[in-house]
């Protein structure tokens, strides 16, 4: 994101030229574009990954309920992002800010033979970020899985969409944004930690708590129903997000390197961490341990990858397993019932490293950002505008998915009733079932 | 002692386990099985609605000594029933037969104490 902005930046500077969007006589930059679309494919992977991994931890009448949360979001979100939601995220300010609109994104119509100055041409870039618009409610899912109406869930992701991912997105990555624009170079968040993870995992705390648990928690005990789907899911989980973190670079080169790595490298030190904690504690290293420190790891990277390098990507790694195990097993003694853990892994690992990647900040960006400020940017000067964009995250999706949720309970039940939720969410929304075969039919 | 064995519905099965372990009832084996009776039940496929042959159940097998068979009965009748006390075809059925023996492996003891 930020490479792409500063090339523009560059640009500007140099040429004089107004806009985000060269002239058409731009060149694509073939290496990037292939690259690009690589990436856009590989995050759209990681939405079938994220159904496999939510999908196995529910209970077999819940299975394709609960994959589906996933799935819809891919055709919701999609239809709604190339009408309004990417001009919505990246159109100039109106409304003081709130959001973006440009005529030109209604419905793409104006960007069908656009290339940017990265070289890329702009449909690429905005089915790119189109594919996180999709990710980002389906994550919400987790908090409330095996408890909710199909019909309810469908127009809660929209409204979401609208009203939480594209303000936040907008604010954070559009050029005139005012969280890209705080502080001396904007609050850090190279491929989402704020805008995905964070609202994400927010959002899934407060609509847990407002719909309460699910029948039975705690006392009951709940298994999962397939935890080979649930370790299938988490490896595409983490293939995909090479193209979420290194893809957010939005180019082929230096920055894409560093980015990847960086992801690998938390990746596995999350995951490493997360069975060494659970091995002294319990006694055993378990699969669905190793998969949340993969996720863990991969959360917290998530804002940092353009930004720390290879040891900073191992110690937020490290950090974000800790939080996140220590979370999860807090929720166990409160009792709320964030099912699969969206706030415990998305929302605490997105704001540990969204916050801690301050301090493994490679010295050239650093030394970037004293240059904008005019002679001195310090660590603590950073943290302060990463904390603050946290805050804003945290506070914007708290109160938004409240309200919506208020509002659409008054419209439609959200909550399935118990009849309903005792049969399963298969049979009673989808009429189907997900594993005929465990009984001779 | 007795052997009571109920086919109820696979939604029921939390319930009626609680109301078991309410009553104190709690050695019972549960397995899935498959059957039909007077119940249809519908399922979807590609906007075809198709009417499975064999319907999945629970089976719930308890075996008791004499004085406890009401207690289980009843028991499993009050939540097994859907539709408040209505009761809906496809409710399922419990049998009851004489049992002839009872060992624990363990100990090798034999009769009412090993149940």
């Amino acid at each position: 994101m930020k490479w792409k902005r500063n090339l523009v930046l560059l640009i500007l500077l140099t040429c004089g030229v107004t806009g985000l969007n060269a002239a058409e006589g731009t060149p694509v930059d073939t290496g990037a574009t292939a690259w690009m679309l690589t990436s856009t494919a590989l995050v759209l992977l990681m939405i079938p990954g994220l159904a496999m991994f939510y999908g196995g931890l529910v209970r077999s009448k819940n299975v394709l309920g609960t994959i589906m949360h996933s799935y819809v979001a891919m055709g919701i979100i999609s239809v709604l992002w190339i009408i309004v939601g990417y001009s919505m995220c990246f159109g100039g300010n109106i409304l003081g800010g709130w959001f973006g609109w440009n005529p030109d994104y209604f419905f793409l119509k104006g960007i069908d033979t656009n290339i940017l100055d990265a070289g890329v041409p702009e449909y690429v870039f905005s089915m790119f970020q189109g594919k996180f618009a999709i990710i980002t409610p389906a994550l919400i899912a987790g908090a409330f899985a095996e408890r909710v109406s199909f019909k309810a869930y469908c127009f809660f992701i929209a409204i979401w969409g609208l009203l939480v991912y594209n303000p936040l997105c907008h604010w954070v990555w559009a050029s005139d944004g005012f969280l890209f624009n705080l502080g001396a170079k904007g609050a850090i968040d190279f491929a989402g930690g704020t805008v995905v993870h964070i609202s994400a995992g927010v959002s899934g705390l407060v609509a847990a708590i407002f719909l309460g648990s699910r029948r039975g928690y705690p006392y009951q005990v709940i298994r999962p129903n397939n935890l080979v789907i649930t370790m299938l899911g988490a490896g595409l989980l983490w293939v995909g997000w090479f193209g979420f973190n290194a893809g957010s670079s939005i180019s082929s080169g230096l920055s894409t390197a560093q980015a990847l790595t960086a992801t690998q490298v938390a990746a596995a030190a999350g995951a490493l961490t997360w069975v060494i904690i659970e091995s002294f504690h319990q006694g055993k290293a378990t699969a669905l341990g190793f998969a949340s420190g993969i996720l863990a790891g991969l959360v917290a990277v998530t804002p940092a990858a353009g930004v720390v390098q290879p040891y900073g990507a191992l110690i937020l790694g490290i950090i974000s397993s800790l939080g996140c195990y220590m979370v999860i097993q807090a929720k166990n003694r409160i009792g709320y019932d964030d099912s699969l853990d969206a706030f415990g892994i998305h929302g605490v690992g997105g704001i540990i490293g969204a916050l801690f990647l301050t301090f493994f900040i490679r010295p050239s960006w650093m030394a970037e950002a004293a240059a904008a400020a005019g002679g001195k940017w310090t660590v603590w000067n950073q943290l302060g505008v990463q904390a603050l964009a946290v805050g804003v995250a945290v506070v914007f999706a708290a109160v938004m998915t409240f309200i919506i949720l208020y509002l659409l309970n008054k419209v439609m039940k959200f909550r399935a009733n118990e009849d309903d939720e005792m049969a399963g969410l298969d049979r009673t929304y989808h009429g189907e079932r997900g594993y005929g075969m465990l009984n001779p039919s | 002692m007795k052997l009571i064995t109920a086919i109820i519905r696979e939604v029921q099965l939390d319930k009626v386990r609680q109301a078991l372990i309410e009553a104190e009832i709690k050695r019972i084996t549960v397995s899935r099985v498959s059957g039909h009776g007077q119940q249809r039940i519908e399922e979807l496929h590609r906007g075809q609605i198709i009417i499975p042959d064999l319907i999945p159940k629970i089976k719930i097998e308890i075996a008791v000594n004499d004085a406890f068979v009401d207690i289980t009965v009843n028991t499993i009748l009050k939540a097994a029933k859907t539709n408040g006390s209505g009761g809906t075809v496809g409710d399922g059925k419990i049998f009851i037969v004489p049992l002839e023996e009872c060992i624990r492996i363990r100990t090798g003891e034999r009769g009412s104490s090993a149940i």
